[in-house]
């Protein structure tokens, strides 16, 4: 009787799998081709419309369908699923340490990916600004308004965020700029300025629901991308966005993932998204979506007039490459840990 | 003997009934109502449109599949557990029962996590995969395995008391009279749990569409392809697309409202039996 009853539960079983596995292949077998694009948070609305260029121009010179597939999140927490096995054919992500991670940990791709495409493989960079509540009330200009006393900062967690990651080294080559290169008082300002954070969001996007939505906090430390999709989304009459005259160049990375391209056998279009993210038509959308193109002359002037000039640095001059930023700031016990003890008091407006 | 309670005076009896009604409002029914405004809130249009995104159907179409998998084999389980827990002594079974439970107890995201350390790449078995070129975690048979961890309890631990109250007589007499095992089991033990077990089936059902923690973290989040419906509503939420996201999550409070209906249904036709089964 048990026994029969195992029987046919192990027949179900199999079935039952059978059926997944051929409805999920069904989805890839056909003519059309399928990428899976693992990207970070803020990239969403870009990405829609970049894969919808591409899909275009691939089927217009090669006659196959391709569908993009994409997937969001904190740019960390991204790498730590494709470590895990998430199939990625191409992944977009906040910065090079969590490309590094997925190549380390991994070993899906080669090391020195960041030099197998221009710019050290970025097709578009950002920067770091605030947002601020419409007519700007607590006066926030620069960087050391945000370590005064009274002011709520929003930013993500820099353990899970790529954003994140970008906002504390930006405060912190701030001071380091204004102090000639005094490193306490660097560690000092910083450490200030996150006694004012009352609560970490995992990833960028979740820092913006807090701020716009919840309207918990005075200041959002923000991808520029991020702060004009904001007034974009909730009304330029809520936000202000301020650029603050010193920031930190931020270069989001891409790569192919070998190892799942050459499985999948579709290093040849995944090659062809990756060059397409550089052409003039992919960076006329990059502009327009605002992320700075690495190509201005491709963009429609009109949409570069919102990207203001400012003095901006890059992780390699400062802070000698991701991977030592990484270990330095970012790493268990490193310094973020040994400033950033949780407040718990939300200030909620 | 007069009863306690009942002999509270008015004001207090008025106060009570007011707080727990209060109570159950402000937590159930507004929320509940406001899903259904903010979906509804830019008009009829929009709600129906969101349904048109082949994403928003992908979900819905995946959150179908899982649950049509999940849950006939969490019956199959539930029923050979509770049939060896309650017709037959062996050692460990005491243990059982508790594994049985461990679902319940144990957090979503922990139920998504062992799948990850043991499917992983990096995982106990994950090289072995890789080298299939079948995919568990971060597709759909992870999504599978995770929902149907998280939902086990549910149909085994309505079966098991109702089983082991009407104990092995009737069996035996089946038996006895030259039926055969599986003849037995089919026309007196199934016949009667069968309440017990459609009540275990809707509730392992409701949770296995909504369950959120588990299923996020072996997800990968692969739009079209293993978003399920809660995980689908997050991301629309985030992506300003609040229209859509009610409407999708309007869904699953509409599958909760059905659950709510056809459980009240199913205990006031035969509550005698499932409250004999809730005794235990």
């Amino acid at each position: 009787m048990t026994v029969r009853q195992s029987l046919l539960a192990a027949t179900a079983i199999t079935v039952a799998f059978m059926t997944a596995i051929v409805a999920v292949r069904a989805q890839t077998t056909s003519q059309e081709v399928v990428l899976t694009n693992v990207s970070y948070d803020p990239t969403r609305e870009l990405y829609r419309a970049l894969n919808e260029a591409f899909a275009k121009e691939w089927q217009a010179s090669t006659g196959q369908k391709v569908t993009i597939r994409t997937s969001h999140g904190g740019s960390g927490k991204q790498a730590r699923s494709v470590i895990d096995g998430l199939e990625a054919d191409v992944v977009t992500l906040a910065l090079a340490g969590d490309i590094d991670a997925i190549a380390r940990e991994s070993k899906r791709l080669p090391q020195n990916w960041q030099s197998r495409l221009p710019n050290n493989a970025s097709p578009y960079t950002s920067t770091i600004v605030f947002v601020v509540r419409k007519g700007n009330p607590k006066g926030i200009k620069d960087w050391p308004d945000l370590a005064k006393s009274g002011v709520a900062v929003v930013t993500p967690n820099p353990k899970t965020s790529g954003g994140a990651r970008w906002n504390y080294l930006a405060a912190w080559a701030y001071e380091l700029d204004r102090t000639k290169g005094d490193q306490a008082a660097a560690r000092k300002f910083v450490e200030a300025i996150y006694k004012n954070v009352p609560v970490l969001d995992s990833g960028a996007r979740g820092s913006t629901t807090t701020f716009a939505q919840r309207a918990v906090g005075d200041v959002f430390i923000s991808w520029e991308n991020e702060a004009f999709l904001i007034q974009q989304e909730f009304g330029a009459d809520k936000f202000d966005i301020v650029v603050p005259p010193f920031s930190i160049l931020a270069e989001p990375p891409v790569s192919l993932v070998d190892h799942v391209v050459d499985k999948r056998g579709s290093r040849k279009v995944a090659e062809a998204y990756l060059a397409f993210l550089y052409s003039p038509a992919a960076q006329k959308i990059i502009a327009r979506n605002f992320y700075r193109p690495s190509k201005p002359e491709a963009a429609d002037p009109a949409d570069l007039t919102r990207f203001p000039k400012i003095q901006l640095v890059t992780i390699d001059q400062v802070f000698g490459g991701w991977a030592k930023a990484q270990t330095e700031h970012f790493a268990d016990g490193g310094v973020f840990d040994q400033i950033y003890k949780p407040t718990g008091k939300a200030a909620t407006r | 003997m007069r009863n306690g309670v009942l002999s509270e005076s008015p004001a207090v009896r008025r106060t009570l009934i007011a707080l727990a009604v209060g109570f159950l409002t402000l937590f159930l029914v507004l929320p509940l109502l406001a899903v259904f405004s903010e979906a509804l809130r830019r008009g009829l249009d929009l709600f129906i449109a969101a349904f048109a995104e082949p994403d928003t159907q992908a979900a819905i179409g995946l959150t179908l599949l899982v649950a049509a998998i999940a849950v006939p084999l969490n019956l199959l389980f539930g029923i050979s557990a509770a049939w060896a827990v309650a017709k037959f002594e062996f050692p460990g079974k005491s243990l059982l029962v508790t594994l049985i439970d461990l679902p319940f107890s144990v957090s979503p995201v922990v139920s998504g996590l062992v799948f990850v350390l043991l499917f992983g790449a990096k995982g106990l078995l994950g090289p072995l995969i890789d080298d299939w070129d079948f995919k568990i975690i971060f597709a759909v048979p992870g999504i599978v395995l995770a929902t149907i961890f998280v939902t086990f309890p549910f149909i085994a631990r309505e079966v098991i008391p109702l089983m082991q109250e009407q104990g092995t007589a009737e069996e035996e007499a089946a038996l006895t009279l030259g039926a055969s095992g599986l003849r037995t089991f089919l026309t007196v033990t199934l016949p009667n749990v069968r309440w017990a077990l459609l009540y275990g089936v809707l509730l392992c059902n409701a949770r296995a569409m909504g369950e959120f923690g588990a299923v996020s973290v072996v997800s990968g989040h692969i739009r079209g392809l293993t978003n399920t419906m809660p995980l689908h509503v997050e991301i629309l939420y985030n992506e300003y697309n609040f229209v859509a996201a009610f409407a999708v999550a309007s869904l699953l409070a509409g599958l909760a409202l059905v659950t709510l209906v056809a459980k009240s249904f199913l205990e006031g036709r035969y509550g005698d039996q499932l409250a004999r089964a809730h005794r235990h």
